[in-house]
């Protein structure tokens, strides 16, 4: 579903990545970890193009993203994203936030796109709110509106940056709750993430990079059992002291 | 001290409020015209080509470094050759009238612009990308998400500029344009009542201005809440 | 167009036979704008810095006062106080008073008018942005500087102003750029500055485009001048690590 084949990017003559390559096969769920500026926030907005790339190819759903046949707006529709710092529209309303892509761009009448807002909202169990608007919200309720406002667009993928690093603590559950209902539901995840807990409940494989490349790539029960480079060992005693 | 006869000045009222209505209409040409443009060049001056973005600064930085006198007398000087051809204008229509129109639409849209593109900067890159992540294009995301917004926090910047404007309509007092300033002064030279009219006029535009930006002062409170 | 450009006619002698050019003419006009310029910056910023204190100052009084000087001159168009000062104010001092203006030579009435307008007009504005910087900075600082026994006095000279005054520099620099901009409005009654040049040139000669050109050149050389003295200024008095500093 998604391949990346030896990415690499640079800010001017900085280089970020470095040869990255890896993959997410349908209904698989990929979690991406390392410590920050390893550049996985940018490796994940490469794929659906957020984020420029000067070497190597990224394919999703068959497509390259820099394919000259490829209409961008219209991958970045199939394949959904979740951020980290939620960015809802908050001058929309809760139903206005899901309704907005599937009528620009999928051309869907208002009614239907409200009703399909409505069946995604019980989804992530917030229908009481579909009349509010985003400030009105908690941070871990406008998190599992903005999943919700990206699964309205029947994407085949779903990629998360960093969802819960911006959450209180408390918070942190009920988004991560609706995460894992995703993916035992069989959705394509890209997730980068610190939270390990999440990773062991429902990844598949797990990728660990460092300062721009990726320098683990291997099966979750592997990686937490044996990882094979002191960086991630170093990063994981770490990260699961919490 | 100064007498001030309010016979003469009630005498000039007809006078004067055929100028206010020059003056009106000027303001509002001129907002109109200046938002539209400035949300254009706002635009143009965030855009990631770089020769559009360069004409875009380069208008804006030009019409912000010269006196509006100049641009006042710039198209005045210009307008008989230029507006006549281009615009097509009807050739009884006053000169003046054109040329305040074109010089304070260009003009205040600079200012706009500036204002227009700190309020859509302030609206930050996670908005856009949200917008192009749903699958928007650009002009879609500019169009129902960041635009909106922008405008939303730059309104009382927006209306503070429109009075401003609306006191510099009374500079076209350089092109002999009879606007409400100009034809107080053009009364008071022909009747000797100059100090009424000018105090007068002072009072007026005191109070209009006054009143507009209390409710300025309203709305900006309204809104921070 | 049958326009014809001659650049040559800047540097030709004037019609009137006086013996200097037209570009002679520039220049003092242009000389005029720049005084009047310096000379505004200085007393229209002792005057707004003076206020804008006062303004921050929690003494209902200082407050309604200054509030509605700010008022007065921020609601009525520069050209319209212009006129004020001009006319106006002449009739309603005492005749003393009001025989000594009227003694000055022409030029120096114009002058001295326009700086008076022009200064007080920029104060009340110059007097809303020291407000704004004095403003921005939290009142912890106000209270720490209390709490080791300064003085209220004391904490302002030591502790907000030299703070707001590195605030207030980006916005002081558009506002004394501002200012050579507003001064043009002085040409209306007479001051022989730039931009009354420019319409000198356009009477004598036929060559208004170039008239135009050199004299909007002008200004936009004041302009730049400016923009570059004030990033020195805002350069010298930075203060490491500060928010407004960037590198």
């Amino acid at each position: 579903m998604i391949e990346i084949n030896r990415v690499s990017k640079w800010y001017g003559d900085f280089q970020v990545l470095t040869e990255c390559s890896t993959r997410v096969a349908k209904g698989e769920v990929v979690v991406v970890c390392g410590p920050s500026g390893s550049g996985k926030s940018t490796l994940i907005k490469t794929v659906n193009g957020l984020e420029t790339f000067q070497g190597g190819e990224v394919i999703v759903d068959g497509q390259s993203l820099r394919g000259k046949q490829t209409n961008l707006s219209r991958l970045r529709s199939k394949v959904g994203m979740v951020f980290q710092h939620f960015e809802l529209f908050p001058h929309l309303s809760i139903l206005g936030n899901l309704s907005l892509a599937q009528i620009k761009v999928l051309g869907r009448s208002e009614k239907e796109a409200a009703a399909n807002g409505l069946v995604l909202l019980e989804r992530v169990g917030l229908t009481a709110h579909a009349d509010k608007y985003p400030l009105q919200l908690s941070g871990g309720q406008q998190q599992r509106v903005a999943i919700a406002r990206a699964l309205s667009m029947d994407p085949v993928a779903m990629l998360f940056d960093e969802p819960t690093s911006a959450l209180d603590p408390e918070m942190v559950n009920e988004v991560l709750d609706v995460m894992i209902k995703l993916a035992r539901g069989g959705m394509t995840m890209m997730c980068v993430t610190h939270e390990m807990g999440f990773a062991k409940k429902v990844a598949d494989r797990v990728v660990f990079m460092d300062k721009g490349v990726i320098v683990e790539d291997e099966d979750k029960d592997e990686f937490f059992a044996h990882p094979k480079s002191s960086r991630a060992r170093e990063f994981l005693s770490k990260v699961l002291q919490n | 001290m100064i007498q001030i006869s309010w016979h003469d000045i009630l005498s000039a009222l007809p006078a004067l409020w055929r100028g206010a209505i020059v003056s009106l209409q000027i303001t509002l040409v001129a907002l109109i015209v200046g938002i539209i443009l400035g949300c254009l060049l706002a635009l143009l001056r965030l855009s990631s080509s770089k020769p559009l973005a360069m004409v875009a600064t380069a208008y804006v930085t030009i019409f912000r470094s010269i006196p509006l006198v100049m641009v006042l007398l710039w198209f005045y000087l210009i307008a008989p050759q230029f507006l006549k051809a281009l615009l097509h204008l009807p050739p009884n229509i006053d000169v003046r009238l054109a040329s305040a129109f074109v010089a304070f639409s260009l003009f205040e849209a600079a200012y706009y612009a500036e204002i227009i593109r700190a309020g859509i900067q302030s609206v930050g890159r996670g908005q856009l990308n949200a917008g192009l992540a749903l699958g928007l294009s650009y002009l879609q995301t500019v169009q129902f998400v960041i635009l909106p917004q922008a405008i939303r926090v730059v309104t009382p910047l927006l209306v503070t500029q429109a009075i401003i404007l609306l006191q510099d309509t009374s500079l076209v007092y350089v092109i002999g344009l009879a606007d409400f300033f100009r034809m107080a002064v053009n009364i008071g030279d022909r009747d000797g009542t100059t100090i009424d009219m000018i105090l007068f006029v002072g009072a007026c535009y005191f109070a209009v201005c006054g009143i507009l930006s209390a409710i300025v002062k309203l709305l900006q409170a309204k809104t921070s809440r | 167009m049958s326009y014809q450009w001659d650049w040559g006619i800047l540097f030709s002698p004037v019609a009137t036979g006086e013996g200097s050019t037209y570009f002679d003419w520039l220049l003092s006009g242009f000389t005029v704008t720049l005084v009047l310029t310096l000379c505004t910056w200085v007393g229209a910023t002792v005057i707004g810095v003076t206020l804008g204190v006062f303004r921050t100052v929690p003494n209902p009084a200082c407050t309604v006062a200054t509030s509605t000087y700010v008022a007065i001159f921020r609601n009525v168009p520069l050209i319209v106080q212009l006129f004020t000062w001009y006319f106006v104010v002449p009739e309603i001092l005492p005749s003393a008073a009001g025989d000594w203006l009227k003694s000055f030579s022409p030029f120096n009435q114009f002058f001295a008018c326009s700086l008076v307008c022009l200064s007080l007009f920029t104060s009340a504005r110059i007097c809303e942005q020291v407000r704004s910087a004095i403003d921005a900075i939290p009142v912890g600082q106000y209270n720490a500087g209390l709490a080791i026994g300064l003085t209220r006095f004391q904490v302002y000279r030591h502790v907000l102003l030299p703070v707001g005054f590195r605030i207030i520099v980006p916005p002081l620099t558009s506002e004394f750029v501002s200012v050579s901009k507003n001064s043009a409005v002085a040409s209306t009654i007479g001051l022989a500055e730039l931009s009354a040049q420019a319409q000198h040139l356009v009477d004598y000669t036929a060559h208004s485009y170039e008239a135009f050109i050199a004299v909007t050149a002008g200004y936009m050389i004041i302009n730049l001048l400016t923009i570059i003295l004030m990033r020195q200024v805002e350069k010298a008095v930075r203060i490491p690590g500060y928010l407004g500093a960037k590198g």
